[in-house]
């Protein structure tokens, strides 16, 4: 497997990635499983707010949106397309 | 903090889950759902108008119920809160599971998006976990077929083991059928044989170990096997519903609390802790809805949500997001002043001929004056202001609007704004329900429930109040037509209104967020708590559906309320205005006490006494500041603005009086219905104390600003 995981706040618009881990715990990580984000779950961000800040991203056929805060404890891994 | 979810989850349920069965047959039926999958489409299509409550389509917050008859059996549906789960993280999470859990429903039926199945099955799973009772109802089943995406409901309902059927809720498709299920399930004697989860072995052990345990210490009915899944994953809030429901103490079992602990340690020398428990069983429940969904789901068009993604591109985009936001009000706002002033006069005109034949009636039968002042120039006419000012805007106001919710276009608001409320230390959802509070603050209050942060949904509750609802906007626009347009021409009028209107909200929201970050830095201190929200898909609104529901449910309850308000309040103050002590009414010695105060922040005192007396609905504050400016002591028979313009100049209103009485329109105490949603909502008498002084001190120190301002500028 590849040890190169990065924060899903890093990764580019379109660019296709997969969870590996969730750095979080108690509630933040069980609002995070409940969206899906489980080991190997495929997210690709698709959409920056006027500010840049939160981010959608695709997440099991649903648009999320995402703090900045969230999404960088979220590590994951890019997909080679 | 005094807001805990523990303490506002069990007032909700025992105020808001009062069944109320008229025969001991009727079927009691749960409707669950993720948000925005057409839950309320599928509600007010089975129960028709039926309903119990006012609800607010598209945000069920508060348990609506409704009745349907069915093969001449009698159905009770519970709408509960729309959630994405049952693992009691939130609020409406911990309603939604008591209500399937111990509200004992003969059936739940589950309604899921067909567009976005494998999200949805995960709730399906989770109730199934409770009860086998369970109706699946694959909602937006048309939709699904425009974007390509088959769904092969027969497979489904071969795995899940419970009936699932299609619907196109807004269509009318498959409700037949899916009310035979209902009926069908609801009588069943037998238990169906439901999808079984099973978890992996170390688990299983754990759980099949306090499962005896609990059968022996529990005669209730109650799935033992969920209940031993929730003790080992130690979830207090179902602890604590036990208690309220079945009088269940677990402190009182030595011998399940010694086998939980047992199980705990097995579960921990396997290496799974707490965190790794939860995980393993989400884990669980989120592959199995995948594998689900792959099975049963497939696509033709990959890229079905192309032209979500495209509209998205330039609604929430950097450069037009917020632009396309303002114009969008805007034009909502222009749509409002300028269509609503013709239907205003026709009605006014009306009403007031009417009170002409109802004096000539009195005449004719020669009641006494008092009695006509009373009834005609007190009760009727302020119940004609109300109704010929508020009801043409809102007509036209909330249809728009719910077209905006409809096409799903609210969401993207709070997406857009997020950042402003991050800095404020709040929620992005915050945007969502001060939307909500355009249409009537006390619904937006009871709306900050989608807020999960008890600290941030304590921040959007006191603020909510600086978004002027619909009895507040028709004040604004009757002072900025007579003071700052009435002399300009058409159509450049309407539009400078609107300018202004727009900028008096796009203040409110600036003072929302900035008294927001106050908030945060004082008395709710705190960092903002994770943010998440869903882009639901746009939706093609239902034109006819839109005016019909927004007309009934939100127009006439709202006018219906006003009305409830007026009539009494137009008796107090026709007499306050007529009794006289020392030749002067009632009325005016309370205006002349308070007239320096009220001097002081740019108003007079008979229009702080208007607010004040407007405490149970502000749409009565102008009927008030009419009558008593009015020497009769009742409200002029008003033909036009203009007149009444004349009449408030002349009372020594000036533009900069003008501006001060919009600001306290806008930052003033919230009317008496919102007060005590407030109490309601935060079961604290401190918050409610707090939410009613914020936004009146706001409200006082800003039109004090301006008001001295104005006075060393010279205006």
């Amino acid at each position: 497997m590849n040890n190169d995981t990065i924060p899903l706040s890093s990764i580019r618009l379109g660019e296709k990635c997969r969870v590996k881990e969730l750095i979080s715990d108690g509630l933040v990580r069980r609002r995070m499983l409940d969206l899906g984000l489980i080991h190997d779950t495929v997210i690709e961000p698709l959409q920056k707010s006027p500010s840049g800040d939160p981010v959608a991203y695709l997440i099991r056929g649903a648009v999320i949106a995402l703090r900045q805060e969230v999404a960088s404890m979220i590590l994951v891994e890019t997909l080679k397309p | 903090m005094g807001l805990t979810n523990k303490s506002t989850g069990t007032r909700v349920l025992e105020t808001e889950l009062k069944i109320e069965k008229s025969s001991p047959n009727d079927r009691v039926i749960a409707l669950a759902g993720n948000p925005n999958v057409g839950k309320s489409t599928v509600f007010n299509c089975l129960t028709g108008l039926n309903q119990h409550t006012g609800n607010w389509p598209g945000k069920t917050v508060a348990n609506a119920q409704g009745k349907y008859i069915h093969r001449h059996q009698h159905f009770i549906l519970v709408d509960i809160p729309g959630t994405y789960s049952l693992m009691a993280n939130s609020v409406e999470e911990e309603v939604a599971r008591d209500f399937i859990c111990f509200g004992n429903p003969d059936a739940t039926i589950v309604v899921v998006d067909a567009t976005c199945l494998e999200r949805n099955l995960n709730l399906v799973l989770q109730t199934l976990e409770i009860t086998s009772k369970v109706i699946v109802c694959v909602n937006l089943m048309d939709e699904a077929k425009r974007k390509k995406i088959h769904i092969n409901l027969e497979r489904l309902q071969t795995e899940l083991g419970v009936p699932v059927i299609g619907t196109s809720a807004n269509k009318g498709n498959g409700l037949n059928e899916l009310m035979d299920a209902v009926y069908d399930t609801s009588f069943k004697e037998t238990a169906l044989k439901p999808l079984a989860l099973h978890y992996d072995e170390v688990i299983e052990k754990a759980i099949s170990e306090i499962q005896s345990s609990i059968e022996l210490s529990l005669s209730c009915e109650i799935n033992t096997r969920w209940m031993a899944l929730k003790l080992l994953e130690g979830d207090q809030t179902l602890i604590d519903a036990m208690g309220r429901y079945f009088n269940f103490n677990l402190s009182e079992h030595d011998e399940l609390i010694r086998e939980i602990k047992k199980a705990r340690d097995f579960l921990n020398t396997h290496g799974i802790d707490l965190d790794g428990f939860r995980d393993k069983i989400v884990s669980h429940l989120v592959n199995t809805a995948e594998q689900l969904s792959r099975n049963v789901v497939s696509f033709t068009n990959d890229h079905y949500n192309a032209r979500d993604r495209k509209i998205d591109k330039y609604l929430t985009s950097k450069k037009f997001g917020i632009p396309i936001m303002i114009l969008l009000l805007g034009i909502i706002f222009w749509l409002t002043i300028t269509g609503s002033n013709i239907p205003s006069e026709i009605i006014a005109s009306g009403l007031f001929w009417f009170e002409d034949r109802l004096t000539q009636c009195f005449t004719y039968l020669g009641t006494p004056s008092w009695v006509h002042g009373l009834l005609v120039l007190g009760i009727y006419r302020t119940l004609a202001w109300v109704v010929s000012v508020m009801l043409p805007p809102m007509a036209i106001f909330f249809p728009l609007f719910t077209l905006l919710e409809d096409l799903g276009y609210l969401p993207r608001i709070a997406f857009n704004l997020d950042n402003f409320f991050k800095k404020s230390c709040a929620c992005g959802k915050q945007a969502l329900t001060m939307c909500m509070g355009f249409g009537c603050n006390a619904a937006g209050i009871t709306g900050c429930r989608i807020i999960d942060s008890p600290r941030e949904r304590l921040i959007a509750i006191i603020t909510n109040n600086f978004v002027p609802c619909n009895g507040r906007f028709p004040i604004l626009i009757a002072i900025i037509t007579m003071f700052f347009t009435g002399m300009l021409a058409e159509p450049v009028n309407s539009i400078v209104s609107t300018l202004i209107l727009t900028a008096i909200i796009i203040f409110g929201v600036f003072m929302t967020l900035f008294i927001s970050k106050i908030l945060s830095k004082t008395i709710l201190k705190g960092i903002p708590s994770t943010f998440t929200l869903e882009l639901p898909p746009y939706r093609k609104p239902q034109i006819g559906k839109i005016i019909i529901r927004s007309i009934f449910d939100r127009t006439l309850f709202v006018l219906g309320r006003a009305i409830c308000v007026a009539a009494p309040a137009g008796c107090v103050i026709w007499l306050m205005a007529n009794i006289k002590f020392y030749d002067i009414s009632i009325l005016s010695h309370c205006a002349f006490f308070i007239d320096p105060f009220a001097k002081a922040i740019g108003l007079d005192g008979y229009i702080l006494i208007a607010f004040i007396l407007g405490l149970p609905a502000n749409e009565i504050v102008i009927p008030i500041i009419i009558m008593s400016y009015m020497s009769t002591g009742s409200i002029m028979e008003f033909d036009s603005l203009q007149q009444l313009r004349t009449l408030l100049i002349s009372h020594g209103w000036t533009p900069v009086t003008a501006l001060c009485v919009m600001l306290f329109t806008l930052m003033h105490w919230p009317c008496g219905t919102t007060c005590w949603t407030i109490k309601k909502e935060t079961a604290s008498l401190k918050w409610t104390v707090i939410s009613f002084l914020v936004p009146t001190l706001a409200g006082i120190i800003i039109c004090f600003l301006v008001a001295n301002t104005a006075h060393i500028l010279g205006l």
